[in-house]
């Protein structure tokens, strides 16, 4: 059975959606996703749908319940790379998507989650995407490595 | 006509002093404030010209033979040169029908006392250059008519006109009535090339658009709301105050959608928006 | 009158199903000359409708006819189940998004990304969905 990889960068998430999603990868994905936020502490997710030619309602719930998923769990959600067409799209069949943050690409999304939880210094990204900012550390001390 | 008329020696013999009659005649008629321009002194001139040459060819009745074609030409394009400065078509036939106070006056002169000879005289003269007027209104219409279909076919190639300002900001000048249609392919438009370009603001300025209704607002609504979507946002400028009104009375609201009364304004805000270093250089010394 | 240039049946009754739907419908709309925007719209319309006959509608069918009214050339696409069908379609047809889902958003939603929509349904009695996208 397919699985949607996701990759650790930093103290994000990132997770590339690229097939046309049936139900059974979907919640998948939200499972994995749960898991991987809670066991890692990352602060935020970055779910790149630059390739998706089509959001329909059953997508969009999806992403919503992640986000939802994802705060509860003191992450931030960043939505990016919608298409043009996808943008309109969702705009006619209604469906606002609230509470989800978006950016044009991945670079902008990183940039995006760095100001909203890991302070604003826009220092460059480390060899991993990392942006070494003491609000990122857990209480516990465990410094988000699995 | 009885009698050959007096039209062409009046012409040809007082051309000089007939030629500052008619300039003084049309600036006086001219719209106020409306400055003398060099080049209607040698219309005139050179109309007058053309018109002496007809008329002593002999046909006064109308000038729509071939002895008149230089005189038809002539006005035609001096008609088509003032459409294209922009004059109204009174103004344009003005400069023909003013001729006729300073020819009048000649008529008389040159006629004496004899009143139903002046009679004649002055209706052969009338007719004459009211058709030569009608001429120039005809092709002033075909010729405004030309504008017309090019300005049209030049705003549509415009219809989708989005601008790069800055790295990251783009400006969408809309302009004249947004028909649905058009709206949506100015939209997808804009929402391409955002993506092309990576511009995180679009900037849709409006000031060019005289009317909005409930459609167009709601396109524009859905754009923004498109864009947004996409990770970038848009700043709305050039709400004229008639506009406001109507989107207050059409109950849209814009939300928390940007707005600024001008595109320089709303080109500052993105600016400060996009982080780009106004005033907010570091010195690189120490 | 509109005549059918093409038609093809497909089923409707797993989710796998969906995503063959909608491939199929992309392609169909893509042959027939539709904007990007367009084909987008009549896709994600397939998707919403296609699932609808899955998870409501107990599994159905959906057929796609390649049209012509003369004037135009189109796209039409009929969803039918044997399900329970709709006691109040006019509900239905409002009902807004919420995170649980459901049938209002499918519908409503669909109706706005066509051009033509018509809904026939009655409780035990299925339901039958018509949407038409012109080119």
């Amino acid at each position: 059975m397919d699985r949607i990889p996701i990759l650790k960068m930093g103290g994000f998430l990132l997770v590339t959606i690229q097939v046309d999603m049936h139900d059974r990868l979907a919640m998948t994905l939200q499972d994995d996703l749960t898991q991987r936020i809670s066991s890692t502490g990352a602060r935020g997710v970055l779910i790149d749908i630059s390739s998706l030619e089509i959001v329909d309602s059953f997508i969009g719930r999806m992403l919503a319940n992640i986000a939802g998923m994802a705060r509860v769990l003191d992450a931030e959600t960043v939505l990016v790379g919608m298409r043009p067409a996808v943008a309109i799209t969702l705009v006619e069949l209604g469906l606002a998507l609230p509470g989800i943050r978006t950016a044009l690409d991945v670079e902008r999304g990183m940039l995006l989650l760095r100001r909203a939880v890991g302070g604003d210094t826009p220092a460059g990204p480390g060899p991993q995407g990392e942006v070494a900012v003491p609000e990122a550390r857990r209480a516990d001390g465990d410094d988000g490595q699995d | 006509m009885p009698r050959s008329s007096v039209i062409p020696r009046v012409v040809t013999d007082d051309e000089g002093a007939l030629l500052n009659d008619w300039l003084a005649e049309q600036a006086s008629v001219a719209a106020p404030g409306v400055r003398a321009n060099p080049a209607d002194r040698d219309e005139s001139r050179e109309f007058l010209a053309l018109l002496r040459n007809a008329v002593q060819r002999g046909n006064l009745e109308t000038p729509a033979g071939v002895d008149w074609t230089p005189v038809r030409d002539f006005l035609s394009t001096m008609s088509r040169g003032r459409v294209q400065r922009g004059a109204s078509p009174s103004q344009v036939a003005t400069f023909v029908l003013s001729l006729k106070q300073p020819l009048f006056a000649r008529l008389r002169g040159a006629v004496g006392g004899d009143g139903d000879a002046l009679a004649d005289e002055i209706w052969t003269a009338t007719r004459l250059i009211d058709q030569l007027a009608l001429y120039t209104t005809e092709v002033y219409q075909k010729a405004r008519e030309e504008v017309i279909a090019r300005q049209q076919s030049d705003m549509l190639e415009l219809s989708t006109p989005v601008v790069k300002l800055w790295d990251g900001i783009l400006a969408l000048p809309m302009i004249g009535t947004l028909d649905s249609a058009r709206t949506q392919v100015v939209m997808e438009t804009l929402l391409q090339r955002i993506v092309e370009q990576g511009a995180e603001i679009a900037i849709i300025d409006i000031t060019g658009v005289p009317t909005v209704d409930t459609l167009t607002a709601q396109h524009l609504l859905k754009t923004v709301t498109a864009a947004r979507l996409m990770g970038a946002d848009c700043i709305i400028s050039g709400i004229r105050p008639q506009i406001a009104q109507t989107i207050v009375h059409l109950g849209v609201d814009l939300g928390d959608i940007t707005t600024k009364a001008t595109l320089a304004d709303a080109f500052r805000l993105a600016l400060q928006r996009t982080g780009a270093p106004l005033g907010r250089v570091a010195p690189r010394s120490v | 009158m509109a005549t059918t240039v093409r038609t093809e049946l497909m089923d409707c009754r797993t989710t796998t199903d969906v995503v063959l739907v909608r491939q199929a419908v992309r392609t169909w709309a893509m042959e027939l000359g539709f904007s990007l925007v367009d084909q987008t719209k009549m896709v994600t319309a397939a998707s919403e409708l296609a699932r609808n006959a899955v998870e409501y509608g107990g599994g159905g069918t959906v057929l796609l006819e390649r049209i012509d009214d003369g004037l135009r050339r189109g796209l039409r696409l009929t969803f039918e189940d044997r399900g329970p069908g709709i006691a109040d379609i006019e509900r239905a047809m409002t009902d807004g998004f919420t995170t649980g889902g459901g049938l209002g958003l499918g519908l409503s939603g669909a109706r706005r990304l066509v051009n033509d929509f018509a809904i026939v349904s009655a409780p035990g009695q299925g339901t039958r969905v018509t949407v038409v996208r012109w080119k």
